[in-house]
């Protein structure tokens, strides 16, 4: 189905254009948003299912205590920085394309 | 001459280093707000800070506008009380701008809009959906401002203790309007930006010199045991004082599922009759609690990405990769800040106790401003002074620059998208400047009357209000609009408004039980209590309603696990029903939101408007 990108000609205003871009966009927030979503789930799943596993000390905190409480935000932090960058360089694809279509 | 004497009858007793930086973080946002008043001079600067606010600074000013009173106070205060499951609040408060990041700023950047009603009506080329969408912007921002005010009067009454609650509302509603009224967006830009390193300086600091004198975090949690532990031992040289009775059990504190999600199958368990009937409870006190836990995860993280005052910021970035990059820098400053109110409220569960005994503002959502003051009692009287001046700085910082970001948003609302669109669309940039002063004024009059009349609501309870309310309106819009093509008007209006009203009914059932029973609470006499549940049959009917049914409470406590879902399979099924009035340029409208800026199509989307005459 995807037409090979540079040497085609892109019309910008084209469906096909749009729809590949609005999907390539939606599949990478949809892969972020996914290993978030997971982590959202899992953590209280694990907390009602292996709560002996979850209260165990580390450091002081447990487990359970220390993910939420600190952990958790470099996690997301990773998860936005490797969105940005790939959006980014996603962006600046599409616009290569698109120029490319426009001044052949 | 009466607030002369207010004034020094207020100042016996005080700590002159907790006045002197309130009053100076006081000043400096006043004289903030003069300093940019000679810099905002066109219409842009006011509504949007002429679109061109760079990535550090815009992050800054989003953090410092986000981080309010419900988290700088609130969330230490629940975390004592509740223990576990009140860290859910910080993480998702953090977290849920991951949404907004992957699915929302990049596009409603792009599209170019003033204001969210701008884009609603942009989306749907729909001049009855701009009505609604400023409607909403309005309801869920005044109900935002609420707490922020009750914070501002009970911390003002706290540092001066003679002074009434509603004086605190009064002066910080007089500074920010006027702030407001002075720069708008581009001025109070700066003051949220200086406001979120004041906030984070103030969270930070004290607990630090604190921790290194009683104790570190993970030693204070040590302390409490769990249910696998037999005894509670406390680490060598950590210091704990013997709990109230009122305050929860160390196993059930540390542990999640605990008071914060089993309130309502506890009561139920209370008042169950038979044996039979308390054991089939206690069965479903678990499964109950995980549900409360996930639809409060799901309120958070939607309400995040659907508040209008936090939306309204993305306009203010250059582009659409400056609003990605902002939304990553704000995740990183508002969590690092998140990371710290817990330690305030796991400290303060050891070493001030005696919070556990009294409710609210004078309780457990003290223990940010109290914990310093401690020091004082440990041979160090001036740092204590000086670190709980600090903090009473921050939580100053944290009222203000909440409700400022509030007030932009609903001055926007009230000057570009009434008074500019739909009562004088001719209206010059001028007349539309002189609006936006004027709407500050009388929305800043409105927050302040509100704000003096909810002293005896919880602040966090108000915010969660408020977050349940956006997640089921406007993260749906949002959301479907930037990504689906079949949107049409009436499903996205049907979708928000029974979304977002459903949610609102039941939380507001909800309430009005509660603060029946809390004034119940207060009554020791038997006759007097029948008397009084006589005066009020609908509370009493509806607090029954929850005994007997522990999960309808649940469910409307925390409607977004089910109002969510409801508000977006609303929007499919009557966009599918009403498919003819998809509007005809949809495939322009979609290239503008998702085509990178280089190919430069928002350009040509204007110029194609104003070649039909448009706008």
């Amino acid at each position: 189905m995807r037409e090979p990108p540079p040497p085609t000609p892109v019309d910008i205003h084209s469906d096909a254009f749009l729809a590949r871009m609005m999907r390539d966009q939606l599949k990478l927030s949809i892969a972020c948003a996914l290993c978030f979503v997971v982590a959202l789930v899992a953590l209280p799943m694990l907390n009602y299912f292996q709560p002996a596993f979850m209260a165990q000390r580390i450091f002081g905190f447990t487990l359970t205590w220390l993910i939420l409480g600190v952990l958790f935000f470099p996690f997301v932090w990773i998860i936005s920085y490797v969105f940005i960058k790939r959006s980014i360089a996603l962006e600046n694809a599409e616009a290569q394309a698109a120029q490319d279509g426009q001044t052949k | 001459m009466n607030t002369l004497l207010l004034a020094t009858e207020a100042t016996k007793g005080i700590d002159p280093w907790i006045a002197i930086c309130s009053l100076a973080t006081v000043a400096i946002t006043v004289g903030m707000g003069f300093w940019t008043a000679g810099k905002s001079k066109s219409a842009g600067d006011f509504f949007v800070a002429g679109r061109s606010v760079s990535v550090g600074w815009n992050a800054s000013a989003i953090s410092g506008e986000y981080l309010s009173a419900a988290s700088f106070m609130g969330v230490a205060g629940m975390v004592m009380a509740t223990g576990y499951d009140a860290l859910w609040y910080p993480v998702c408060y953090a977290c849920g701008y991951l949404f907004l990041l992957l699915f929302i700023a990049g596009p409603l950047r792009r599209f170019g809009a003033y204001t969210i009603p701008d884009f609603a009506e942009g989306r749907y080329d729909s001049p009855m959906f701009r009505k609604i969408a400023v409607c909403f912007v309005l309801f869920i921002g005044f109900f935002y401002t609420m707490p922020q005010m009750k914070g501002a009067g009970t911390t003002l009454a706290y540092i001066f203790p003679g002074l009434p609650y509603w004086a605190g509302v009064v002066v910080v509603g007089a500074v920010i309007t006027l702030n407001v009224s002075l720069g708008g967006m581009k001025g109070i830009t700066l003051v949220q930006a200086f406001q979120y390193w004041l906030k984070v300086f103030a969270i930070t600091v004290p607990i630090f010199v604190l921790a290194s004198l009683v104790g570190h975090y993970q030693q204070h949690l040590a302390a409490n045991k769990t249910s696998q532990e037999t005894v509670a031992t406390a680490p060598a040289g950590i210091e704990r004082k013997t709990l109230p009775a009122k305050a929860p059990k160390d196993e059930a504190w540390i542990a999640p599922f605990g008071k914060l999600t089993t309130k309502a199958i506890d009561a139920s368990i209370v008042a169950a009759k038979t044996p039979e009937a308390k054991a089939e409870l206690e069965a479903n006190k678990k499964p109950y609690s995980l549900l409360y836990t996930y639809s409060l995860i799901i309120a958070l993280v939607c309400g995040t990405a659907g508040l209008p005052h936090i939306l309204v910021r993305f306009y203010t970035n250059p582009d659409g990769v400056a609003a990605k990059r902002t939304t990553m820098w704000v995740m990183i400053l508002i969590g690092i800040f998140y990371v710290f109110p817990p330690v305030y409220g796991v400290i303060g569960r050891s070493l001030t106790p005696e919070l556990y005994d009294a409710v609210g503002a004078k309780g457990t959502d003290k223990v940010v401003l109290e914990l310093p003051t401690l020091l004082a009692g440990r041979d160090h009287p001036l740092l204590g002074s000086i670190l709980s001046g600090i903090t009473c700085a921050g939580a100053f910082a944290a009222f203000m620059s909440t409700f400022s970001g509030l007030l932009v948003s609903m001055s926007s609302a009230l000057a570009h998208d009434i008074y500019g669109r739909m009562l004088k669309p001719g209206a010059s940039p001028e007349q539309r400047l002189k609006a936006f002063k004027w709407s500050a004024l009388i929305v800043g009059l409105v927050a302040v009357g509100l704000g003096s009349q909810v002293e005896a609501l919880e602040i966090n309870f108000m915010v969660g209000q408020a977050f349940a309310i956006a997640a089921a309106s406007y993260f749906p819009l949002l959301f479907m609009s930037v990504w689906w093509r079949g949107m049409t008007m009436r499903g996205a209006a049907t979708g928000m408004l029974v979304g977002g009203l459903s949610a609102l009914a039941s939380i507001t059932l909800t309430s009005i039980s509660d603060v029946a029973v809390a004034k119940a609470k207060k009554i020791a006499d038997a006759a007097e209590l029948s008397a009084y549940w006589a005066d009020h049959p609908l509370a009493k009917t509806i607090a029954d309603y929850w005994v007997a049914h522990p999960l309808a409470r649940i469910l409307c406590e925390q409607p977004a696990i089910w109002a969510v879902p409801l508000s977006i399979i609303l929007m499919i099924v009557v966009s599918k029903a009403t498919e003819a009035t998809v509007p005809a340029d949809v495939r322009m409208k979609m290239l503008v939101l998702h085509a990178p800026e280089a190919l430069g199509l928002k350009q040509e989307y204007i110029k194609e408007h104003e070649g039909l005459g448009g706008h």
